[in-house]
């Protein structure tokens, strides 16, 4: 009997139980439905993230104080004062760093600002003029920071928007002085709305010189972070090796176990997110695997219901011709037809709630979430729910083959 | 040589305890185109008899020899095969399949036959035809009369052109004018086409339309002759 012809009996099988049919895939439904819309919501939460890594750009090199952790609960490794003023010179050479394209310091913490009886508790970040191109912070009124403030140790900070607007509701704060730790601070730019979207909420921040955080404000000698640009992608392992060299020198460290300095690049931290994503999404996807085992289940109970239902006419299509396999055959391909209805159901509105959901996040919260269809998911959920009408279809239909005639003829 | 011999045939059921014989070495032997009438009380042993003949059970004893073949030796593919190509069947409660149409009740036996599918519309139909059905294709058998529904078993029956056709019980369930026209077809599907009919009956009225008639009681043979007025029925064939 030819494959065609033992689907349209199946099929025929399926459409004289409409209602029960229905309620039977609603399992794998429900469960197709919920992978694909943790992989699509994981894609597009992961899509958000790199791209804004990749944002801050790719050549970017972080160095970081302490040693690099043991452990997750390893922090005294990162509390380190190990970077300092002479390291910066001695990377700011061209011998020692040829394919540096600019070098910058962090500072950062947090502290109260005052102004005129309003307090906002900032976010500080002490760098140079280069913070506002590798953050893509460039203030949309006033100016940018430049190398006079950070050698002058000058008073002066560029105010995120929301910062700005908790200060003073009514009127702009450009021109004006602010309050940090009883100094007065001339607000020289104000950043552009950015929004939530951010990993760093730069709303609510505020920049100023390095060399002022570290003297007025924080009071260290030593920076948080130290950012390198490389001339070129190419190049980044390169400087990274030279970094390292530089700094062991400096440190006098030997064993490079021993380095009190750490070293982030964008390619790092590309990897770390995508691998931290990609372990949630597929452990998500494994709790909604679940609900497909749970609705294989409901099919081979309404499956075995039907075999006992239909003893007659499994007598009669014996009696007729069929052979075991006939039989075997037409229950099988009944549990794989609603089973992949069901992945089909499934991955349609498993992919219309993902798109509505990307659609509202982008509309309603401005974030850059687009949709995509997880082409990967979608032959998995088939693939899956078919597999699953083939597992749990198996023992139903091997039930029915192994009737007798007689017996199943005589069955009222 | 007879297309079917049985030879001391027998059929015990065991239950946890007691052991019962249905059939006890019952013998005889039907040659092809032979029109017989297998008649007895219930629970004589005639369905048993029926059902080991029409190759849906086996007997515990003795030989069938089918066609030149002993039954043990048709494995579960030929055996199939043979109830496909070679044996039709007629249920008394029709066992028609539910919300499936004439058309497709009858071309059931062909979907496992291995015909040419584009042949099978031709076949069924000419098959319904023959049965005066042809202005019921479409029809379900909900909507059928009894004996409408059992000329589509019976069209469903022959479709394959059987060698032989089982007849259990076929006017059963049906009023006596319905009963007569479906025993006028069997007689003329025997008369006319040559196939060899099996007929189990418990009345002497229906079994009178075959030539011979096998009595059993008690799972043996009481008697076994020839029907000396034989009832026919008008033609009704086409």
């Amino acid at each position: 009997m030819s494959l065609k012809h033992s689907i349209k009996i199946a099929s025929g099988g399926l459409k004289t139980n409409k209602t029960r049919s229905s309620l039977t895939i609603l399992g794998i439904v429900i469960g197709v439905t919920a992978i694909i819309m943790v992989v699509s919501l994981g894609q597009g939460a992961e899509n958000l993230i790199l791209g804004q890594i990749q944002g801050i750009g790719a050549k970017t090199i972080g160095i970081v104080p302490g040693r690099t952790p043991k452990g997750p609960t390893d922090v005294i490794a990162t509390l380190s004062a190990s970077l300092k003023q002479r390291d910066l010179d001695l990377l700011s050479r061209k011998e020692n760093l040829p394919h540096q394209d600019g070098i910058m310091p962090i500072v950062f913490g947090n502290e109260t600002a005052s102004y005129e009886g309003e307090t906002y508790a900032l976010n500080i970040f002490g760098g140079t003029e280069m913070m506002a191109e590798i953050y893509d912070a460039f203030p949309s009124e006033g100016r940018n920071l430049n190398e006079d403030d950070v050698r002058g140790y000058a008073d002066v900070v560029i105010l995120g928007a929301k910062a700005a607007k908790e200060l003073s509701p009514n009127q702009s704060l450009l021109g004006e002085r602010i309050k940090i730790k009883g100094r007065n601070f001339l607000v020289i730019g104000l950043l552009p709305e950015k929004g939530g979207s951010s990993l760093f909420n730069f709303d609510e921040i505020a920049m100023l010189p390095y060399t002022t955080a570290q003297s007025y404000i924080f009071g260290i000698k030593h920076f948080n972070r130290i950012v390198v640009r490389a001339d070129n992608e190419a190049n980044i392992d390169k400087t990274v090796e030279d970094i390292k060299t530089t700094l062991r020198d400096a440190h006098n460290i030997t064993d490079p176990s021993k380095d009190d300095f750490g070293i982030e690049t964008q390619a790092d931290a590309l990897e770390t997110v995508g691998t931290i994503l990609n372990t949630l999404t597929l452990f998500l996807a494994l709790v909604a695997a679940i609900s497909l085992v749970v609705g294989g289940i409901g099919i081979m109970n309404i499956m075995l219901v039907s075999v006992t239902e239909r003893t007659r006419e499994i007598g009669l299509r014996k009696a007729l011709g069929a052979t075991k396999k006939n039989i075997l055959t037409q229950f099988l391909l009944e549990a794989t037809i609603l089973t992949g209805i069901g992945g089909l159901i499934g991955i349609a509105l498993g992919s219309l709630l993902s798109f509505l959901i990307a659609f509202i996040i982008s509309t309603f919260y401005g974030m850059a979430w687009s949709f995509t269809f997880p082409w990967s998911a979608a032959f998995l959920g088939i693939a899956v729910s078919a597999t699953v009408g083939l597992i749990f279809g198996i023992y139903p239909a091997k039930k029915a083959a192994a009737k007798s005639p007689i017996e199943a003829l005589r069955y009222e | 040589m007879a297309l079917m011999a049985v030879k001391n045939l027998e059929k015990t059921y065991h239950d946890e305890q007691v052991a019962t014989n249905v059939l006890k070495k019952v013998s005889f032997e039907i040659p092809e185109g032979q029109f017989v009438a297998i008649m007895g009380p219930s629970g004589s042993g005639k369905s048993t008899l029926l059902h080991i003949l029409g190759f849906l059970d086996k007997p515990t004893g003795g030989e069938y020899i089918f066609d030149g073949k002993n039954l043990e030796d048709y494995n579960e593919e030929e055996v199939a095969h043979v109830r496909n190509k070679k044996l039709g069947f007629i249920f008394q409660s029709f066992n028609l399949l539910p919300r499936t149409t004439v058309l497709e009740n009858v071309k059931l036996p062909l979907t496992y036959s291995g015909v040419k599918e584009e042949l099978w519309d031709e076949m069924a139909k000419e098959a319904i035809e023959s049965v005066g059905l042809a202005h019921r294709l479409d029809f379900e058998p909900s909507q059928l009369s009894g004996g409408e529904k059992q000329r589509v078993a019976i069209a469903r029956a022959l479709v394959n052109k059987p060698q032989v056709i089982f007849a259990d019980e076929p006017t059963g369930n049906l009023d006596s004018k319905s009963g007569e026209l479906v025993m006028d077809i069997i007689q003329k599907l025997n008369r006319d086409r040559g196939h060899t009919i099996i007929l189990i009956t418990h009345e002497t009225y229906t079994a009178e339309y075959a030539e011979r008639i096998i009595r059993l009681r008690d799972g043996v043979i009481e008697s076994d002759e020839k029907v000396k007025e034989r009832r026919t029925g008008k033609a009704f064939l086409k």
